[in-house]
């Protein structure tokens, strides 16, 4: 089977500072990769990177394209880049500000990717749009409501809907249940995990949150001041944690 | 003639705008940056217009100006009478007698010919501006043809009022590549925009902007499958010279509840007026007085 995404010692400073160094993995369909370490560690660069926003110093991200296979995206050219941003992968953002516009109702918010791709029977895009809103759970009669007007957890339910309403095969999460408190999180974790199952997503999900990572995440890397310092199954990193770094990041999980 | 140089700006400056006027007619709908300059009226009264018709006239040219539709309105006196003042040019109020047509706000309802050229005031060029406010951001999405974004807007129209509900600055694409803003022209005459045997220029003053269209350019209204695009205008006929299918103004007559609608394209009713047609209004006014 070919992996979905190869990447291969991507490499980013800024300045002389140090982002990410070396950092190489491969994801096969329907599978969910967990990043964490520690603010400053260098998981959002990586992200950035490999979602085509950051241009890194070195190294290549290769993406199975529907046409043509394997190809390297940080080569390609900026309109097919962002002609995969907006069809073959989503971006969910940590603040669901970032990821929305605010002054667009919510129904706008998620049929913006499906005009982006060429929709053009407004029946059509308000019904997908409805069924998606369905599906994350917010009510039918808010769909011409603006973000402004929902709370923080519907914001990042909209973000995720508006995310994957054209059918995604790759989905990056910066921190998606940052900010949320834990009931709200709980509930945005089950949606997701269900979403990825059903839909056969491979995700990239960052995070600093553990128990985030345990229950979404197959695989997981351990970052630390810009390399990755172990790699591995999740319940086996978490369970039996190797690298000093780990240990200390496992046994810092408050228990209530 | 006056001490102006000819259409009062200086030879280099009209070579400068000539240039992106060329370049603009060569990539139909494609906002091209000019170096725009202080005029002697402040922005927003036309300074674009003013620029581009500068740069256009000649000494043989017969200029008109209409804003709103009407000949006798402020602006289009003012901008009228700059020309006659620095131009020396002839002027006229009859759109077929005139070779270049400075406009605000409407194209004029008689049709235009190939030896004509109609100049737009533009207050914002650019059509997805409300929608992105960063200027590096949309103009790469005009490089890459990322338009979806604009349906967005008419999306939000119908989700809100059931139809699409944006009257005026229709958004327009041009030739199957650049979206375009119509300046605020009523969506009544964007059909009057394709296909148009004129030269059509757009300049946007304090925007520094300039595009056109070429003659008998495709020009096509965004819409939806099962929403399309429809040209409205208000549905009466004028009250004083009758014509049902031109673009009207509703005027309010006194303080109790009396109104009229009139042609917005002055020179379109009083010629049809002087051809003996009469509306509603005046032929109950001309009974009552005789």
């Amino acid at each position: 089977m070919t992996p979905l995404l190869q990447v291969r010692g991507i490499t980013k400073f800024y300045g002389a500072r140090l982002g990410c160094r070396d950092v190489g993995f491969d994801l096969y369909p329907g599978e969910v990769m967990g990043i964490v370490g520690e603010s400053g560690s260098g998981k959002t660069t990586l992200l950035g990177c490999l979602a085509g926003q950051i241009a890194p110093d070195a190294g290549e991200v290769l993406f199975d394209t529907r046409a043509d296979g394997p190809r390297d995206t940080l080569t390609m050219s900026e309109p097919e880049r962002r002609m995969l941003s907006r069809t073959d992968w989503a971006f969910v953002h940590q603040h669901a500000r970032d990821g929305l516009r605010m002054g667009v109702s919510a129904g706008g918010n998620v049929g913006e990717r499906l005009m982006a791709v060429g929709a053009r029977h407004y029946g059509e895009i308000r019904g997908q749009a409805a069924d998606w809103l369905g599906r994350v759970e917010i009510p039918d009669d808010r769909i011409d409501d603006r973000p402004t007007a929902f709370s923080g957890g519907m914001q990042q339910r909209l973000q995720i809907a508006r995310n994957l309403v054209t059918g995604p095969r790759l989905v990056f999460m910066d921190e998606p249940t940052g900010g949320l408190d834990v009931s709200v999180q709980a509930r945005l974790l089950d949606l997701l995990r269900g979403l990825v199952r059903e839909m056969g997503l491979s995700a990239i999900i960052v995070t600093h949150d553990l128990a985030v990572v345990r229950l979404l995440a197959d695989r997981l890397m351990v970052m630390k001041d810009g390399h990755v310092v172990e790699s591995g199954l999740t319940d086996q990193v978490l369970d039996d944690p190797q690298h000093g770094y780990t240990q200390l990041l496992v046994s810092s999980v408050l228990q209530v | 003639m006056s001490d102006y140089n000819f259409a009062y700006l200086d030879e280099q400056t009209k070579r400068m705008i000539r240039r992106a006027i060329l370049k603009g007619l060569a990539v139909p709908g494609y906002q091209v940056p000019f170096a725009s300059r202080e005029m002697p009226m402040p922005y927003g009264w036309g300074t674009g217009g003013v620029q581009v018709s500068a740069a256009t006239l000649t000494p043989e040219d017969r200029f008109k100006v209409i804003d709103q539709g009407a000949d006798d309105t402020t602006n289009a006196v003012s901008i009228r009478k700059f020309f006659e003042r620095t131009a020396g040019v002839e002027v006229t109020e009859e759109t077929s007698a005139a070779t270049i047509i400075q406009t605000r706000h409407r194209i004029p309802e008689a049709g235009l010919s190939e030896d004509q050229i109609l100049v737009y005031q533009v207050p914002i060029p650019e059509p997805l501006r409300f929608l992105e406010p960063r200027e590096t951001e949309t103009r790469k999405m005009h490089s890459l043809e990322e338009y979806g974004l604009m349906h967005v807007k008419l999306y939000e129209d119908i989700s809100q009022h059931g139809a699409i509900a944006t009257a005026y600055a229709y958004p327009v694409k041009v030739e199957g590549r650049y979206v375009m803003d119509p300046s605020p022209i009523p969506k009544f005459d964007n059909p009057k925009l394709a296909d148009c045997p004129a030269i059509q220029l757009f300049g946007a003053g304090r925007e520094q902007r300039i595009y056109a269209l070429p003659p008998y350019t495709d020009v096509v209204s965004l819409d939806f499958e099962d929403h399309p695009f429809e040209a409205s205008k208000a549905d009466h006929s004028c009250d004083l010279c009758g014509a049902l299918d031109s673009y009207l103004d509703e005027v309010i007559t006194d303080d109790r509840g009396g109104r009229m609608f009139v042609c917005s394209d002055t020179d379109y009713c009083r010629t049809r007026q002087a051809k003996g047609h009469i509306g509603a209004q005046l032929a109950a006014k001309k009974e009552g007085a005789a």
